[in-house]
């Protein structure tokens, strides 16, 4: 009895039919693994969150530097607009309404977006356009060779409170 | 380019005298049509064919083609250019608020004039006009830096091709609607224009995608499609602008959040154009063109279509430059313009201007219930404007100006209704207090990226 199910059971996997959709789901299963592969890169090129960008000294008052805007999107800012203090800190160059990149105006003394519109003081603060909260810091200190160390898996937004955060800005008077 | 100035050359002076060529042309055949059609009009106690007018300007646009194709030597001394106090009088006069004004006013005109402009004659007045203005505003430098761009000819093309479109539908519409009034059969009954599909209909289709192959061929070779540097993720071209298609969004998006702007907004546009036929019931203007049967429809449509779609796609193309600060149409795009737009949310204004106090914080470190608490405690005069938007006019307008509707429509439809037209009417709205008070959001709570 338990023979003739047996060869039933084995009659019935060795069909062409069923064999065919075994080999349907086994192609199909190691492409999609061969596919998810692809979301674990050899390589990636992206710049490094973490870098230096030269002492503090390099950053003279009031002035937005635009020099890592290309390599690594922030622009490294010294001003003492913000409440009064004196800082340096490092803003994200992502524009907080639909992610376009702004500029910095130096005679308006303003960061502005060509995409829609939107503006920025130096303190990164909005006042005008569509955008509705400041550019985001990202992480900014001193490390332990007195070079200033950018971090950009850090992030910290104004409208939640994060910039009294004290790895959001440097002392300004370091500079 | 190294002329820092270039405003005349004789390459463009040549170029305008083909476009006064086929204005020439044109005319030529419209003296023909005006002689077999138009009558005589009285001129110093005679009758004069009205034809001959219209021969006369065809005649002077010839003189005008003429000295444009052989007086291009010179191209500094050449006179027939617009005059610079009209373009500096539009320049100081443009601005977003006079530009939506004109268009929702243009608009009107067209609605409440269209037994007029459907003229055929008044009709050709109006192209000639407008050809004739864009012919010499092409003598301007920046007018035909931003109007002759080879990305932006098709839109030109577009608004042609739209007015015409418009213009024939109002013609259809009024022709038949002064048949319904004299109680006379409609024109397509009356005068049975039945054509049978095969061979007729398919062999003017086939003349047609001939010609407009043969069109989009020539179109190609002459005008070079731009192409620009490599994207770079670093650097935004400035002014950035989305297809022209899309500038309507773009335009926006200025004045609102990218959920609502980029996705709600445009949702309730598909979802409303999908809506019409279940909500419409209307029974009338089935087949036929028609304006006094379907006035509401008809009118809120063009409405939705007009200045909030194609006249944004101008106002996006054209007079939007650097930093997307708005330009008159012959302001050079200066992209140091200083515009300031100190923008202020209603909750700003309330509590620092209305209360003179500070906005209310949640203290350091308190729970999340707290949080949430003065967040709404900061935004309650948005939040309570806008559910008043959204659920008290609608049973207001059924009760007052949408009475009749809403006892032939029924509940549910003209909730649909009157949502969909407050949402289309959100758009205008937010626009003119962005321009009037520099409000920037009426609930602006950034934390939950709720913006209205």
């Amino acid at each position: 009895m338990l023979i003739i199910i047996g060869v039933c059971i084995w009659g019935a996997l060795l069909s062409p039919f069923a064999m065919a959709w075994t080999a349907l789901a086994g192609v199909t299963g190691i492409a999609t693994l061969g596919t998810a592969r692809f979301m674990f890169p050899n390589v990636l090129v992206e710049p490094p969150s973490k870098f230096k960008i030269g002492p503090a000294s390099d950053y003279p008052l009031n002035a937005v530097s635009n020099k890592w805007k290309d390599q690594f999107g922030v622009w490294i800012v010294h001003t003492d607009q913000y409440e009064g203090k004196d800082l340096i800190y490092a803003l994200s160059t992502v524009c907080t309404h639909l992610g376009c990149t702004p500029s910095w105006l130096d005679g308006e003394q303003k960061f502005k977006c060509p995409c829609h519109g939107s503006g920025f003081y130096i303190t990164g603060v909005n006042f005008e356009g569509p955008a509705p909260r400041p550019l985001e810091r990202v992480g900014l200190r001193i490390a332990e060779d007195g070079m200033l160390e950018v971090d950009k898996s850090m992030k910290f937004q104004e409208e939640m409170g994060q910039w009294v955060d004290a790895t959001s800005f440097v002392d300004g008077s370091l500079a | 380019m190294l002329e820092h100035h270039p405003d005349l050359t004789a390459s463009v002076i040549y170029g305008l005298g083909w476009l006064y060529l086929l204005l020439f042309l044109m005319n030529c055949a419209w003296v023909w049509r005006s002689y077999h059609q138009d009558g005589e009009v009285k001129l110093f106690g005679q009758g004069v064919p009205v034809a001959s007018i219209w021969a006369l300007y065809a005649a002077m646009l010839g003189m005008i083609s003429t000295a444009h194709l052989t007086g291009s030597n010179n191209p500094q001394m050449f006179l027939l250019r617009m005059p610079d106090a009209f373009k500096s009088a539009v320049d100081s006069l443009s601005g977003p608020v006079s530009f939506f004004s004109l268009s929702v006013g243009l608009f009107v005109a067209v609605i409440l004039l269209r037994e007029w402009i459907v003229k055929p004659t008044v009709g050709w007045v109006l192209l000639n006009a407008s050809l004739i203005f864009l012919a010499l505003s092409m003598t301007d430098y920046d007018f035909r830096q931003i109007v002759g761009k080879p990305d932006n000819v098709p839109i030109v093309a577009m608004l042609f091709i739209c007015a015409y479109f418009t213009w024939l539908s109002f013609a259809c519409a009024v022709e038949n609607d002064k048949r319904k009034a004299a109680g006379k059969p409609l024109y397509s009954q009356e005068k049975n224009d039945k054509i049978l599909v095969w061979p007729d209909l398919v062999y003017s289709e086939l003349i047609c995608m001939v010609l407009v192959t043969a069109l989009l061929v020539a179109w190609g070779i002459v005008l070079q499609a731009p192409l620009e540097e490599p994207a770079s993720s670093a650097k935004t071209p400035n002014p950035s602008k989305a297809p022209w298609y899309f500038l309507g969004l773009q335009e926006m998006l200025v004045y609102y959040d990218p959920w609502m702007a980029g996705v709600v907004l445009p949702s309730m546009i598909l979802v409303g154009l999908m809506a019409i036929p279940y909500i419409d019931f209307n029974k009338l203007g089935n087949g036929y063109y028609t304006f006094n049967e379907r006035k509401f429809a008809i009118s809120t449509f063009l409405f939705g279509f007009l200045p909030l779609w194609v006249a944004m796609i101008v106002l996006g193309t054209f007079l939007r430059g650097p930093n997307w600060n708005f330009f008159g149409p012959y302001e050079y795009w200066d992209v140091h313009k200083l515009e300031l737009l100190n923008n202020v949310n209603i909750s700003e204004w309330f509590w620092y201007k209305v209360m003179n106090t500070k906005m209310p914080v949640a203290p350091a470190g308190s729970d999340q219930a707290t949080q949430i608490g003065y967040i709404l405690l900061r935004e309650w005069l948005g939040l309570v404007i806008t559910v008043a938007y959204l659920a008290v006019l609608p049973p207001l307008m059924a009760v007052t100006v949408f009475r009749k509707f809403f006892v032939r429509m029924g509940f549910l439809r003209f909730m649909v209704l009157s949502n969909l037209i407050l949402f289309m009417a959100s758009l205008p709205i937010k626009m003119v207090l962005r321009w009037s008070f520099n409000l920037k959001y009426i609930v602006a709570i950034p934390e939950w990226f709720f913006n209205i």
